[in-house]
């Protein structure tokens, strides 16, 4: 089955090392983390050193070696965002569920993750869940998020 | 779909113009990203409805534009061509406007702009302030066209300079062009695009192969998003702009670098070279011509120092994005070892007008005189991110050379809530704070970076005086050492040394001797940085230093944050005059610090206070002081 998954991602690149960081984004996005098996499974299929895979895979804040939740709240810390008063946001965040940077929930539902900028400044302060980005947060804004359950969170 | 000839682009681009001219009007809805997060998809579906509904559908028709740029005040919608700007929509807007406006013939004087000077209603977007002194060369197409359709950017001329350039022009001829329009980099550098563009022709002669050319929308710097929205409203200006460079530089072979957290950019982008392609204006012999050339796309996965040039062409090569040594250019040596050209978005995206307008007219834009040099001046416009506390937020276009106070009393509309302008933080974490009263400075390359900070990629943000200076430099400076790649001793260390000296002084730990050190490591990290991320990384210390040195003096000397931002060093506290015990404070209050009856005074607990500041947040009256 997870096999069957990373050869047609390996295939929809053709296995070319050029493309290593897009191999790892779809496989981060399919398995919500980059496990270990596959690693070795792209390192045999295309030929990149298994080193680099895993550099990549350390390097860049978008991959994660551990599961991720199912949903991805981002609270922005860009320059905009930070002096709009972001970090009120991240300590209640803290506070209320012991989340910070990078963290899941236990039931694997949520992960919270800092980003420098969604480019949406004009909104600041800014968090996004999932792909939809909600402005002028405020620290109740994401209390209400993690409250109601995801389906009936009205992003749109 | 077919290949199209030099004679369909102007029967597609006369086609599209009698299309819109059968309709009495066109409702341009704002579908950036800031007015998508604003519910504009539902105030689109709700027009498109409610036309079909009252059957207005063959009279008027609705597109959904990138980036307005008057983001702070969306949803919003244009009627054009008559020019009635619509703000702030409700869902419940739409009937009304449908009613009044378009059946009735009656304007809805009530979602118009209001000014805040005198309180009256603007109606015509031309007469409001933020647009009335822009210059549009690269987004002028901004909040016109619906940027997944080719045809309506082939309807306001869109690839006419591609079909000129290749007919009728030959590749050095194009060289000079740019070489005369004196236009520099606009991703932060400024460097030259002629110059650049020369070298890497002449080495690729030398070694007898095809060049790349890469465009970069890593759009690093935290606080801007001009390369996003351009990417959003017009992404084939920068496909345009890409294929006449290549024909210049003889490239086959491009790539777009774009960052993972723009997808609505990822995929509009995905789409316009898809459509490029079924037009044939991408792919194998362009317009019958010997010229070939497509584009592909990398996407980035979120590290600042990957948009620096060496550290993209490795990321390109699907290896980590860190920087090398600067004494091989990437003009020689880039992607895949072969001499390459990057450049920014917003430069790519100027080429189509350069080629159409020629060099001579885009050299008169702008400041200074670039006729024997273009390091004398800087030509043309450059679109920033207007942000922070100011009234008008957006995105903004402007010659070069316009003031700061130009931009920030009249486009942006000045500071709101009746505070002060302390100061505007241009060039994002390789730039500086500009104070307020050096709000006189034009803005161009040079007289920024003179003035201790960096024009950069076009950032700019506005700072009220209830802002710190000393946690503004400390904020950057925590960025820059999660952001530093760690290869080079100075950056890697020396950063972190600053770091420290900041956290320092922001909890009141400071020394008066750790002003010095400052300045004095700063110095070692910008001369001996391997790349340009340290390199420019003390700037934010280093001007706010220069600037607002009273204030560091201030944490350090009075253990004091005058600006009431540095939690060690303050105290909430709730006014008699403004409390009237309505309750709402000790209720939000996360370490029930806060008591007091109903409609009486609250007093905080100091023991218990953790200076969140959401009591201040939620305080409707303007109770909760700090000091
Ligand atoms: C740390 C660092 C980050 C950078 N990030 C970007 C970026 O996100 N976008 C960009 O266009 N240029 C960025 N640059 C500048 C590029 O290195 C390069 O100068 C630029 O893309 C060239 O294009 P231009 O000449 O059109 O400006 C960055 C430079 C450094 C040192
Ligand atoms: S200056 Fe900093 S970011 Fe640049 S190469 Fe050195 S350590 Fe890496
Ligand atoms: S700083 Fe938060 S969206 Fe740009």
């Amino acid at each position: 089955m997870k096999t069957d998954k990373v050869q047609s991602i390996i295939k929809k690149w053709n296995g070319d090392p050029n493309y290593a960081i897009e191999m790892l984004q779809d496989i981060q996005s399919e398995f919500r983390y980059i496990p270990k098996e596959v690693i070795e499974e792209i390192s045999e299929s295309t030929g990149i050193p298994r080193t680099q895979l895993y550099y990549l895979a350390t390097f860049y804040k978008a991959f994660s070696l551990k599961p991720r939740g199912e949903h991805e709240i981002q609270v922005c810390t860009g320059t905009t965002c930070y002096v709009k008063g972001a970090f009120r946001i991240l300590e209640s965040l803290q506070r209320k569920c012991g989340l910070s940077d990078g963290e899941t929930t236990d039931d694997l539902q949520y992960t919270l993750k800092y980003v420098r900028c969604l480019g949406c400044c004009s909104l600041a302060p800014v968090i996004s869940l999932d792909d939809a980005i909600i402005g002028k947060a405020k620290s109740s804004t994401i209390e209400g998020l993690l409250a109601r359950k995801v389906g009936e969170v009205d992003t749109k | 779909m077919t290949k199209i000839t030099i004679t369909d682009l102007k029967q597609i681009s006369e086609r599209n113009k009698s299309t819109s001219e059968k309709f009495k009007a066109s409702l341009l809805v704002c579908a950036g990203t800031g007015c998508v997060a604003n519910k504009a998809f539902i105030i689109r579906d709700a027009l498109e409805k409610e036309l079909k509904e009252k059957n207005l559908e063959s009279d008027y028709r609705v597109i959904a534009t990138g980036c307005n740029g008057f983001c702070a005040q969306g949803p919003l919608m244009l009627v054009s061509p008559e020019g009635t700007l619509y703000l702030n929509l409700k869902l419940d807007d739409v009937s009304t406007i449908v009613d009044e406006h378009l059946i009735n013939g009656k304007p809805v004087q009530d979602l118009m702009y209001i000014s805040p000077v005198d309180e009256t209603r603007t109606p015509k977007m031309k007469d409001i302030q933020f647009f009335k002194q822009q210059q549009l060369i690269i987004l002028r197409n901004r909040g016109a066209i619906d940027p997944e359709q080719i045809d309506d950017y082939i309807g306001r001329g869109g690839y006419q300079a591609l079909a000129h350039a290749l007919s009728e022009m030959k590749p050095n001829e194009i060289l000079n062009e740019v070489k005369t329009s004196g236009i520099r980099g606009r991703g932060g550098g400024g460097f030259p695009t002629g110059i650049k563009w020369e070298s890497c022709i002449s080495s690729a002669k030398k070694t007898d192969v095809a060049p790349y050319l890469v465009c970069n929308a890593d759009e690093g710097d935290p606080g801007a998003f001009m390369d996003r929205s351009i990417i959003e409203a017009d992404p084939h200006s920068v496909i345009e702009g890409m294929a006449i460079g290549a024909y210049a530089i003889g490239a086959k072979e491009g790539f777009v670098y774009i960052r993972k957290e723009y997808p609505l950019a990822l995929e509009r982008l995905r789409k316009a070279i898809q459509q490029a392609r079924d037009y044939g204006l991408l792919g194998q012999k362009i317009f019958d011509t010997d010229f070939s050339f497509d584009i592909n796309i990398h996407q980035g996965a979120g590290a600042f120092v990957s948009g620096e040039s060496s550290a993209l062409m490795t990321a390109m090569e699907g290896k980590v994005g860190e920087p090398h040594s600067k004494y091989i250019h990437t003009v020689e040596s880039g992607y895949k070892g072969l001499p390459t050209v990057l450049n920014n978005v917003e430069t790519w995206a100027n080429i189509p007008v350069i080629i159409e307008k020629g060099g001579k007219w885009f050299s008169k834009i702008g400041s200074g005189d670039v006729s024997e040099s273009p390091w004398k001046g800087s030509s043309g416009t450059k679109v920033f991110s207007l942000v922070g506390d100011i009234a008008n937020t957006g995105l903004v276009e402007v010659p070069m050379g316009i003031t700061l106070e130009e931009i920030v009393n009249k486009i942006g509309g000045g500071v709101p809530e009746g505070r002060q302008c302390k100061a505007v933080q241009t060039g994002g974490p390789s730039g500086g704070c500009i104070p307020a009263d050096l709000l006189n400075l034009p803005v161009d390359f040079d007289t920024l970076t003179q003035a201790g900070s960096m024009m950069g990629s076009g950032g700019l943000i506005v700072m009220d005086d209830s802002r710190c200076m000393v946690d503004v430099a400390k904020y950057f400076i925590d960025f820059l050492v999660e952001e530093s790649c760690g290869k080079c001793t100075p950056c890697r260390e020396g950063l972190v040394i600053i770091k420290t000296i900041l956290a320092r002084v922001t909890n009141g730990l400071g020394e008066p001797s750790d002003l010095e050190m400052l300045s004095d490591i700063s110095e070692t990290i910008k001369n001996a940085s391997l790349c340009d991320l340290g390199g420019s990384a003390p700037n934010p210390a280093l001007s706010t230093l220069k600037y607002f040195k009273d204030e560091y003096k201030a944490h350090i000397i009075d253990k004091k944050c005058p600006a009431g931002v540095c939690k060690a060093l303050i105290q909430y506290t709730i006014s008699k005059e403004n409390c009237n015990g309505c309750g709402v404070c000790p209720k939000h209050c996360p370490e029930d610090a806060i008591s007091g009856e109903k409609k009486e005074l609250h007093t905080i607990d100091q023991s218990k206070c953790v200076k969140c500041g959401i009591c201040r947040e939620v305080c409707k009256f303007d109770a909760v002081e700090v000091e």
